[in-house]
């Protein structure tokens, strides 16, 4: 019997692939690579591509990944795929839109105006509670 | 029958406040079930990425990424507030942040100044209102987060560690007990603090592709985001199930109040008729 190997792949959603394979291939950083039981512990980067692995009875299955990380120990491969296409440009851009949502929100006067219109509503639900107090008394 | 009509209105009324808080309920109810389904999706991978780190603390590795190492002066701090992005969910946004309020105050106190990074409507509205300076701001991620949409906010904070800008990094949310305990947790980020296992003891190390350095910071930046994540879709499963129990303590509420209207009701009416009939026997009696 062939020899095997336990790989995981998740991404931080969900759970893509867990199961026993003869070999697996992933798109590493440096070119495809092809994996087989024992192999030395390994670890990169993976780019976006196809990542397919041969089952014990050699069928074959192929997820795509939109990058992330590959780990390898001698019996155990990991893949943590992520869920976004990651650059540091775009990476970049989107900490750029959190920072300046931040400042709106400093700036954003929005926030007391929902203050004052949730204290008006406070009032006038007490107000309410008195007059219900009221009417109980004169029953 | 002077207060009768208002006491019907008043019923009426609040019986319709009662069909909403209901419906709310049932509302919570389902998208309980599917938050709790979207925390156990995002534990594997959380799972192995500690998996992952776990072996990469005892490979010799003679790299050391500035996460793993602790700085002993801190000048200033960082949080990362999680909240809900609506209300009507109890107590639970101001429990997390009175926990967060506290803790900031000890800070303040040895006069170590706080960047904030609120993630959802209700932090950002509380922060902005308490003193707190906000970096960085995500929110309207909806039911259904993606990992995509925190990148960004994330990155503003890494980078402020990465600059020396802060020197710890906190995350503040809630933690999903059961359904009705949800408990308000801060959680040290940076430096990352863990148990490390030291099975393996003899001498290995990983083969980098393409290099050490980009690897593990990639996957440092991974595992922050992760467990940030991991923060967000758990706090919208505490979400759920605190505005279900809030809704249904509401509807209850409601319950017992058209009650009491009720009896208040029957009774001015009995009043009233009483009133009459003795009028009319009194107008009989004086006639015959």
């Amino acid at each position: 019997m062939a020899m095997t190997m336990q790989v995981n792949i998740v991404s931080a959603e969900q759970e893509i692939y867990s199961g026993t394979v003869t070999q697996v291939f992933a798109p590493a950083e440096m070119g495809e690579v092809g994996v087989m039981p024992r192999h030395a512990p390994m670890l990169s980067t993976l780019k976006a591509g196809v990542v397919r692995v041969i089952s014990q009875e050699g069928e074959e299955q192929t997820f795509f990944v939109s990058g992330g990380i590959l780990e390898i120990q001698p019996h155990v491969v990991t893949i943590l795929s992520d869920t976004a296409l990651r650059a540091a440009d775009i990476d970049e851009s989107a900490a750029l839109e959190a920072k300046a949502r931040a400042e709106a929100a400093m700036k954003d006067k929005a926030s007391d105006m929902d203050y004052a219109k949730a204290k008006s509503e406070l009032i006038e639900a007490v107000a309410q509670i008195e007059a219900l107090k009221k009417l109980r008394k004169k029953k | 029958m002077a207060g009768a009509k208002e006491i019907r209105t008043k019923i009426k009324s609040v019986q319709n406040t009662q069909k909403i808080t209901k419906a709310m309920e049932m509302v919570a109810a389902s998208k309980m079930r599917k938050a709790q389904e979207r925390m156990r999706a995002s534990r594997p991978y959380a799972e192995k990425m500690r998996t992952v780190l776990s072996h990469l603390a005892q490979a010799h590795c003679e790299y050391k990424h500035p996460y793993l190492q602790r700085r002993d002066e801190v000048k200033r701090v960082g949080y990362i507030v999680i909240s809900t992005d609506r209300g009507l969910c109890g107590g639970l946004n101001t429990n997390m942040f009175k926990a967060a309020v506290n803790q900031m105050a000890d800070w303040q106190a040895k006069d170590i100044g706080i960047d904030l990074c609120t993630i959802g409507k209700k932090s950002s509205a509380f922060f902005a209102r308490f003193s707190g300076n906000i970096v960085a701001q995500t929110a309207n991620l909806g039911d259904q987060p993606s990992q995509e949409e925190l990148i960004g906010t994330v990155k503003v904070m890494l980078d402020a560690y990465d600059e020396g800008k802060i020197d710890r990094l906190y995350l503040v949310s809630n933690e999903f007990e059961n359904t009705m305990t949800q408990t308000p947790a801060i959680q040290q980020l940076i430096p990352v603090s863990g148990e490390i296992d030291t099975e393996l003891d003899h001498h290995w190390d990983y083969m980098y592709e393409p290099d050490t350095k980009p690897i593990i910071d990639a996957l440092m930046m991974r595992f922050i985001e992760s467990q940030v994540y991991k923060g967000v879709v758990e706090n919208i499963a505490c979400e759920m199930s605190a505005r279900m129990i809030a809704m249904k303590s509401a509807t209850d509420n409601a319950g017992d109040i058209i009650k009491e209207l009720q009896t208040i009701y029957n009774k001015a009416r009995q009043a009233s008729i009483t009133q009459e009939i003795s009028e009319i026997v009194a107008g009989a009696a004086a006639v015959s």
